[in-house]
């Protein structure tokens, strides 16, 4: 499974979504991921790939890990991956 | 109902070892956040703490002592010892069969279990002291002193996350004010700094790296403490006979729940905690001078709280002083309040507001007069010290300066 596939079904599960209903455009928000669903969400991903994500709840905008939206994610899980190998 | 007031206070902490050096370093605007040292630190992402350094266990206590008390229990036995000698009050028979001990802590001996799992986890023992469990009970602390004092009312431990102390001071209070109790011991102890404690909070990842600037629009998150406030309640005309100090009235308070969700707070649960209390301590919104914040340092209680001061205090909240202590002292979680009563008591008794330092950027979130970075000199009548736990359970106590 692709990285982007995994952090989708990843989501999806956090989210009570099937996968398919997940888009790579859609925001945490729009799927109904509050607060500690990304704080949840994080642990998973980290948990999955085994890398450590820097996300701090106070300031999400400036942690260094863009939680936008889900295309953002995979992207930030694919760099995390490649810095940490 | 009776009246009720402090005549002793005492307290360990990362700002001090007894309550005037912790005066002290809150009128100077000390910052007791330090490295963190302890076991398996280095596999921690958070390296900071409000820790006590210099401690002494061993000269406080006998050896069989220190192998039944946990950390937070020793705290607590050093700082009952101040407030009662404070107090100068002689627990007779009569006095002691009634009086009682009621302490919050919210991880009691957390360090215990911490020290413990990892003995027959990681190590593979398969054997561990025969005191463990009357060393780790949450309760231990409130047994102890009781068991100190000869103290033969009602005791028992509150645990209500980081209002733990405030509810358990707002029980006692009650116990004194309805004249069940003639003296109670209240306050709350907390050591929960070390891996395992550490570790569970660096899951929710609200902890900040490198300091706690509540109500700073750079702000990060809290940092965690450890430490003890232990206080005399006592009911006023039995105070004023025997010609004790009294440091300041408790006029009232308030507990509210959220029932709404079970980390983010919520507004009007506290704004309700702090009309009620005031209600309760027939205290009008403007005679409040100082409010000693929950104050955690993260952007959501932060916010919040200033929001909900607003909704209660309308135009007087701009006039009104309220500060983060927390900012120095860390926060200590289920002992946090009773060591932030302090603060409330040095604005009483001593009209010298504890400041909210590390404070570098105004955040129009939290548009109020946060004290920041200095003390400040200023007369106050009635002081609030605020408590917002996670649970969205909140407790909110008056105090008053003594007016005969």
């Amino acid at each position: 499974m692709s990285t982007k596939d995994q952090v989708i079904a990843i989501l999806a599960d956090q989210a009570f979504l099937d996968p398919s209903d997940v888009s790579i455009d859609s925001t945490l928000e729009q799927l109904g991921i509050d607060s500690m669903g990304v704080v949840e969400s994080i642990f998973v991903i980290e948990e999955a790939f085994d890398i450590s994500v820097p996300f701090n709840a106070n300031q999400p905008g400036i942690s260094g890990f863009d939680i936008t939206s889900v295309a953002s994610i995979v992207a930030g899980v694919e760099r995390l991956r490649a810095e940490q190998a | 109902m009776k009246r009720v007031v402090i005549t002793g206070a005492g307290t360990v902490n990362a700002l001090g070892m007894n309550v005037p050096d912790t005066l002290y370093a809150m009128r100077e605007g000390i910052c007791g956040i330090v490295p963190l040292e302890f076991r398996d630190v280095e596999r921690l992402t958070i390296q900071i703490g409000g820790q006590i350094k210099g401690f002494d266990a061993q000269n406080a206590f006998s050896r069989h002592q220190i192998s039944l008390y946990d950390r937070f229990t020793q705290f607590a036995l050093v700082a009952a010892a101040e407030a009662v000698a404070q107090s100068g009050l002689d627990f007779t028979e009569e006095l002691a069969d009634k009086s009682g001990v009621i302490l919050g802590t919210a991880g009691g001996g957390i360090s215990t279990s911490d020290d413990n799992y990892r003995a027959v986890y990681e190590e593979g023992k398969n054997r561990v002291h025969p005191f463990v469990v009357p060393k780790l009970m949450n309760n231990a602390a409130a047994s102890h002193i009781s068991m100190g004092y000869n103290l033969r009312g009602p005791s028992f431990t509150v645990s209500t996350a980081c209002a733990s102390s405030n509810h358990a001071m707002a029980q006692a209070f009650e116990m004194v004010r309805s004249g069940m109790a003639p003296v109670m011991i209240a306050g709350g102890s907390e050591s929960m700094l070390c891996f395992g404690g550490i570790k569970a909070w660096e899951g929710l990842r609200v902890l900040s790296r490198d300091a706690c600037r509540p109500f700073s629009a750079n702000r990060n998150g809290m940092v965690q403490g450890e430490g003890a406030g232990i206080f005399v309640f006592e009911e006023y005309e039995g105070a004023r006979a025997r010609g004790a100090d009294i440091l300041c009235e408790i006029s009232g308070y308030a507990m509210t729940s959220d029932a709404s969700d079970i980390v983010m707070p919520s507004k009007e649960g506290a704004a309700r905690a702090m009309a009620r209390a005031l209600a309760d301590a027939q205290v009008n919104p403007n005679e409040v001078g100082y409010i000693n914040a929950h104050g955690t340092g993260t952007m959501a209680n932060d916010k919040t709280e200033c929001a909900a001061v607003i909704d209660v205090f309308g135009t007087h909240a701009k006039r009104l002083m309220i500060s983060s202590t927390k900012s120095m002292h860390g926060h200590l979680i289920g002992g946090t309040g009773a060591v932030e009563l302090l603060a409330c008591i040095m604005a009483l008794r001593d009209g010298v507001i504890a400041p909210t330092i590390g404070y570098q950027e105004p955040d129009p979130d939290c548009a109020l007069d946060v004290v920041p970075n200095h003390a400040r000199d200023a007369r106050v009548n009635v002081a609030l010290s605020n408590a917002f736990a996670f649970g969205g359970m909140n407790a909110v106590i008056v105090l008053k300066a003594l007016q005969a």
